[in-house]
C-alpha cells in the first residue's frame, strides 16, 4: 500500500475522535506510518455484524415480552455476551445460566443471585425484573 | 505521581506496547522490529471454534504469544503477576507507580470507554501501559490510540478483571532485565525461520494451507449456509484481517516494515527485495477484502461472485507459498 493510497474514509471512529496507524510505502519506497479514519469495507462489515447483534436483541426482547425466556436472556444480548462469556462473569456452569433463562426459574431466583446479576449489567433489580423499566 | 513515560501510536496493541516499555528503558526497538522477532505473522483457521457466531480465522497467534518469543529471543527477562484478589491487584500496581515503574496490564476492550461504542466487543487480549495516577485517575498509554488517555479505578478493576476467553486475571508485566548488548541480528533470523516454518507447516488449517482451505469452502459458503451466513463469515473474515491492530493486510504491510529494517540490520539485500514483495501481497488481501465487501454490502447472493474472491485468495496462497520459500532461502 502506497502512503497516498490509504484510506480516509468515514468509519465510527470519528465518533470518538480515534484514527488508526497503518503502515504503508513513501514515494521512495520506504516504509512509513500513517493515520487512517476509516477504510469502507471494514465499516461495512462492522455495521453488518453490529447490525446482527441489534436484531438479536430486539428478537430476545420480543421473547422476553412473550414469557418465552427471561430477562437475562436480553440483557446477555444488550451486552453483546454469549453464553460462555456470561457463565464466566457469574462464575457459574453454563447450564445453571441457560436455567435462568426459564422465566418460571428466574421468577423463583434469590436476592442474592439476581444481585449478581445486576452487578454484571450494571442495573438496579427492578430493572432487571422489567426491561422496560428505564 | 506521573512518570515520564513517551507514548507512541502504534498498530498492534501488543507490540506497541513492548516497543513503548523498550524505549521507556532506552532500547530503541520499533514496532515492526518486535513483531517480526515475535514471529507475529500467521495464519489459523479453527472451523471447529466459533466467535461472533463465526468460524475462527486470525492472521495472528494466541495473545501474548508475540512478546513471548521477542523478549526470549533478545533475551529480555519479564515480571509478570497475575490475581485473584482484585484489591491486591491495585496495591501491586500502586507499588509499582510509586516506584517510577511503568507497567503493562492486559486487559478486555469490552469496558475501555475511551474506544467507540461499535468497537467494545468482549475481547480480552487487549495491551496498554499504566504511567500514573493523578486525582485518583490512572494514566493509561493505550498504543493504538493517538494521544494518552484515562481511566477511574472502578474501569481500571472492571477492564483488568474482564471474563471469558483469554481473561486478563489482572495480568501485569514488566521488563526487569536486560542484556548488556541487545543481540538483534539472532533474534531476527529465529523469527524469520519460525515465521516460515509456521507459514509452510504440512498442517491443514495452518499457514498457506489454511489459506488455501478457507478458498476453498467459501466457494462452497452460498450454497451450504445460505446467502446470509455467508456473508456474515466473509464479513468476519475481513474484520480479522483489517482490525484496528493489523496495520492493514493482515499484518503484510508490517511484515513488510519489519523485513526492510532487517535488511539493513542484517546486511541483506534480499530482505529488501522480499520486503517489497510481501507489500505487494498486503495489497491482494485489500484487494480481496475489498470485493468480499462489495458482496456482503449489496448482500448480494451470486455464487460466482464468491468464486471470485476466493480465486483471489487461493492466488494469496499460491504467492506467498513461493514467499516463506524463498525467505527461508534467504537468511
Amino acid at each position: 500500500m502506497k502512503k497516498k493510497d490509504v484510506p480516509q474514509d468515514n468509519s465510527k471512529l470519528s465518533t470518538k475522535d480515534m484514527k488508526e496507524l497503518c503502515y504503508a510505502v513513501d514515494e521512495k519506497g520506504k516504509y512509513t506510518t500513517t493515520l487512517s479514519t476509516g477504510w469502507e469495507p471494514k465499516s461495512i462489515a462492522l455495521s453488518n455484524a453490529i447490525d446482527d447483534i441489534d436484531e438479536r436483541i430486539q428478537r430476545a426482547k420480543e421473547r422476553v415480552l412473550n414469557n418465552i425466556t427471561s430477562p437475562i436472556e436480553y440483557y446477555m444480548e444488550l451486552h453483546r455476551m454469549d453464553l460462555p462469556i456470561l457463565a464466566s462473569y457469574m462464575g457459574m456452569w453454563k447450564w445453571r445460566v441457560k436455567r435462568h433463562f426459564k422465566p418460571s426459574v428466574f421468577k423463583k431466583l434469590s436476592t442474592n443471585v439476581l444481585k449478581k446479576y445486576t452487578a454484571i449489567f450494571d442495573i438496579s433489580i427492578a430493572q432487571l425484573q422489567n426491561i422496560e423499566d428505564n | 505521581m506521573k512518570i515520564d513515560f513517551k507514548h507512541n501510536q502504534s498498530a498492534h496493541c501488543e507490540n506497541g506496547v513492548v516497543s513503548n516499555l523498550l524505549k521507556h528503558n532506552g532500547h530503541d526497538i520499533s514496532e515492526p522490529m518486535v513483531f517480526g522477532i515475535g514471529s507475529g505473522l500467521y495464519f489459523v483457521f479453527l472451523p471447529f471454534l466459533k466467535v461472533n457466531y463465526a468460524p475462527v480465522i486470525s492472521f495472528r497467534p494466541m495473545p501474548g504469544f508475540i512478546f513471548k518469543r521477542f523478549s526470549k529471543r533478545v533475551n529480555i527477562k519479564i515480571k509478570r503477576y497475575k490475581f485473584r484478589d482484585k484489591k491486591k491487584a491495585l496495591l501491586t500496581l500502586e507499588t509499582e507507580l510509586k516506584n517510577k515503574n511503568p507497567v503493562g496490564l492486559q486487559v478486555g476492550v469490552y469496558n475501555l470507554t475511551y474506544f467507540p461504542d461499535e468497537y467494545r466487543f468482549h475481547f480480552n487480549a487487549h495491551n496498554l501501559v499504566v504511567y500514573g495516577k493523578k486525582e485518583g485517575t490512572y494514566l493509561i498509554s493505550d498504543p493504538v490510540m493517538e494521544n494518552v488517555t484515562t481511566l477511574t479505578e472502578k474501569e481500571l478493576e472492571k477492564v483488568r478483571f474482564a471474563k471469558g476467553a483469554f481473561a486478563p486475571k489482572g495480568h501485569m508485566y514488566y521488563p526487569i532485565h536486560y542484556p548488556e548488548k541487545l543481540d538483534l541480528e539472532k533474534a531476527i533470523k529465529k523469527g524469520i525461520k519460525s515465521t516460515c516454518r509456521d507459514m509452510l507447516a504440512p498442517v491443514p488449517i495452518v499457514g498457506v494451507k489454511g489459506i488455501r482451505r478457507v478458498a476453498k469452502l467459501i466457494r462452497k459458503w452460498p450454497v451450504k449456509l445460505g446467502t446470509k451466513k455467508a456473508n456474515h463469515y466473509l464479513g468476519q473474515i475481513v474484520r480479522m484481517q483489517e482490525e484496528i491492530g493489523t496495520g492493514g493486510g493482515g499484518f503484510r504491510f508490517i511484515y513488510g516494515a519489519f523485513l526492510e529494517e532487517a535488511s539493513v540490520i542484517l546486511n541483506n539485500p534480499k530482505l529488501k527485495e522480499l520486503s517489497k514483495e510481501i507489500t505487494q501481497i498486503g495489497d491482494l488481501w485489500r484487494d480481496f477484502a475489498l470485493d468480499a465487501s462489495r458482496l456482503y454490502k449489496n448482500r448480494s447472493s451470486q455464487v460466482d461472485g464468491y468464486n471470485k474472491v476466493a480465486d483471489k485468495m487461493a492466488i494469496i496462497a499460491d504467492k506467498e507459498e513461493n514467499f516463506f520459500k524463498k525467505l527461508k532461502k534467504a537468511i
